[in-house]
């Protein structure tokens, strides 16, 4: 009795330290993948302008100027990815299926989080409250409904197909992608076809840090309050999914139900519930990204979802798809490499390439590399776990 | 009245009629096997009473209660618990959480919760020094204890068993048998599958013969293992 007495906190004491090492492991992955990816990339970047710089005069400067701004871009571009890339994840894990209509519960979370806006402005109550307040209220407001959309849409569009083969929830789910972008163009109207989120007075600037030039000006690096509160609020979000999915029952219940559907039910799991769950978190994910892409580029319109989703998609893949961990990796590594050829490209050709147009042709090549060559991912199936 | 019993069972996979009429009934307290060689049908009638599969006809009832039209997540309430064919354990979950999700029907502050953790864990000490270990990297014995124990988690009236011997070597196997029997003992009825007809006969108190869908012979277990079809068919005597 008195061994077993020892024995069991120390089973539940190790079983608490692994829980949390489960929620920060990937925190700490995705900060490897930042600074990992800036420090190649800059290296990168920085070779290519020493070469180039026999040519052309004060090019090494130039790039030096704009690489932070170009870090903060890329992040904000990658946790964008990111967070849209668990939807993808999230549902493939469990379902092993592709929900393409994901990027469309992205761009309807856009709208919502927008025509809350508008009609608070309309309202006159926008001006009394605090900008921060306003994002808070519109990324509830906005995620509860992309939630319940994506619960919708699996119930009435993918539910029935189940045990259908592969490729017809695959063609249900391009529809429902068709039908919300032209429902959305006709709620939405031609007045508010480009719905412009309103200005929320958000313009202060946060000095990061002053790195003292040759030329004697100091060079000033901050970050916008839009961008902050992108990377701030996303990585939030991360760190909740995280929470979620390896901490509580439901989380479990959602992993057991990814790897054994038939057992997860003789557990007492009601397998439906747990799929649609896991619909509303992703969906839910999804809107939270259209809300702050809305704050942080104020324009959005009905097709944003599909470029966005393409994107999101790639980065899934990139980090593995099915892997949640991977996911938020593959979409920081795909927005930092969008972020630098954006704008290097234009920079080291003079102008004669225009970056921000290949940056797609960028992130399609990594896709086309990943799969001829490490088809698994980035974080590959063995090394870290699945849904 | 039988604890659980099914009533001229009729399930099908799609056109291939695999229980053609199965009627049997297990007693509060029971350890009851089925044996039978493969596609015999054994499999099928655990899941049908589990409600992964629906009998197209009959029924299977509980207490009393029918229980065939209900999805199997509402079975597991009533307290008919499952060890799968194959183990199936979550491969990807650590041994703790496998056995948390046995326990998915009770909440976690139930505090009979921990006390079901340390009876499992008592029953099966291996299973304690690898609380913390991924599910998949456990031995097949291993991974066979799990299974039961995280079936024991529910805190089930009748507990399922699809062939707990399979792959196992000799001396795991009577060590899960003689588990088997200690969890009888301490009160769960007990419907065991097996093909391993003269393990099972060893510590039922009753057994059923299934062939093609049908059952073919049922006896006290004492007897079928005497019974000359059997001894030829099942228990490889001459």
């Amino acid at each position: 009795m008195a061994v077993k007495a020892q024995a069991q906190p120390l089973a539940s004491r190790q079983a608490s330290v692994g829980t949390l090492r489960q929620v920060l492991a990937p925190i700490g992955q995705i900060f490897v993948f930042v600074v990992g990816s800036s420090l190649i990339l800059g290296a990168i970047v920085l070779v290519l302008a020493l070469l180039l710089s026999r040519t052309q005069a004060n090019l090494l400067s130039g790039v030096l100027t704009v690489l932070p701004l170009v870090i903060i871009d890329g992040l904000v571009l990658g946790f964008l990815y990111a967070t849209i890339a668990l939807g993808y994840t999230l549902v493939y894990g469990v379902l092993e299926f592709i929900n393409f209509a994901h990027g469309e519960i992205y761009m309807v979370g856009a709208f919502v989080g927008g025509g809350l806006g508008l009609w608070l402005a309309s309202q006159g109550l926008l001006a009394a409250m605090h900008p921060l307040l306003f994002v808070v209220f519109a990324l509830l407001v906005a995620m509860t409904a992309s939630g319940l959309l994506a619960v919708g849409i699996e119930r009435f569009a993918y539910r029935p197909l189940r045990n259908a083969p592969r490729l017809v929830p695959l063609i249900s789910a391009i529809g429902v992608s068709l039908v919300l972008q032209d429902l959305v163009r006709l709620l939405a109207g031609p007045s508010r076809f480009n719905l412009r989120y309103p200005q929320l007075g958000l313009s202060r600037r946060f000095q990061l840090l002053e790195i003292p030039t040759a030329a004697g000006a100091n060079l000033r690096v901050a970050i916008d309050s839009q961008s902050l509160i992108f990377i701030v609020t996303s990585l939030l979000m991360l760190i909740a999914l995280n929470y979620l999915i390896n901490v509580t029952k439901l989380g479990k219940a959602i992993r057991a139900v990814a790897q054994d559907r038939a057992t997860a039910s003789l557990m007492g799991i009601n397998v439906n519930l747990i799929i649609a769950m896991t619909f509303f978190i992703g969906g839910a994910l999804g809107g939270g990204a259209g809300v702050l892409f809305g704050v942080k580029y104020s324009t959005v319109n009905p097709y944003i979802g599909f470029i966005a989703g393409l994107k999101a998609f790639t980065a899934a893949v990139l980090g593995g798809i099915g892997n949640i961990t991977g996911a938020m990796v593959g979409g920081i590594v795909l927005g930092l490499l969008e972020a630098f050829v954006s704008t290097y490209l234009t920079l080291f050709t003079g102008g004669r390439f225009s970056g921000p147009d290949y940056a797609s042709v960028a992130s399609f090549l990594i896709l086309i590399g990943i799969l001829i060559f490490r088809p698994s991912g980035l974080l590959g199936e063995a090394t870290t776990q699945k849904v | 009245m039988a604890l659980l019993e099914l009533q001229n069972v009729h399930t099908f996979y799609g056109n291939i009629h695999a229980l053609k009429g199965i009627s049997l009934a297990v007693n509060e307290g029971e350890i009851v096997t089925l044996i039978g060689s493969n596609g015999a049908g054994k499999s099928t009638t655990l899941r049908t009473i589990s409600g992964l599969l629906s009998p197209r006809q009959g029924q299977v009832l509980l207490n009393g209660r029918r229980i065939d039209t209900m999805p199997s997540h509402e079975i597991v309430k009533l307290g008919v618990s499952q060890s799968p064919e194959g183990r199936r354990i979550f491969p990807r979950l650590t041994v703790l959480e496998n056995l948390e999700m046995g326990a998915y029907i009770h909440s976690r502050r139930d505090p009979q919760y921990q006390a079901d953790l340390e009876r499992v864990l008592d029953l099966f000490p291996r299973l304690r020094e690898r609380v913390a270990q991924k599910g998949g990297t456990l031995s097949g014995g291993e991974q066979q204890m799990l299974a039961i124990g995280r079936a024991l988690m529910s805190r089930p009236h009748v507990l399922l068993l699809d062939e707990p011997s399979m792959g196992l070597a000799p001396i795991l196997v009577d060590q899960i048998f003689s588990i088997v029997q200690d969890i009888n003992k301490q009160g769960t009825t007990i419907l065991l599958v097996e093909q391993n007809a003269l393990m099972a006969l060893g510590i039922a108190h009753r057994g059923y013969v299934l062939q093609t869908g049908q059952i073919v012979l049922s006896d006290s277990a004492k007897r079928l293992s005497e019974n000359e079809t059997v001894q030829k068919a099942y228990l490889g005597l001459d």
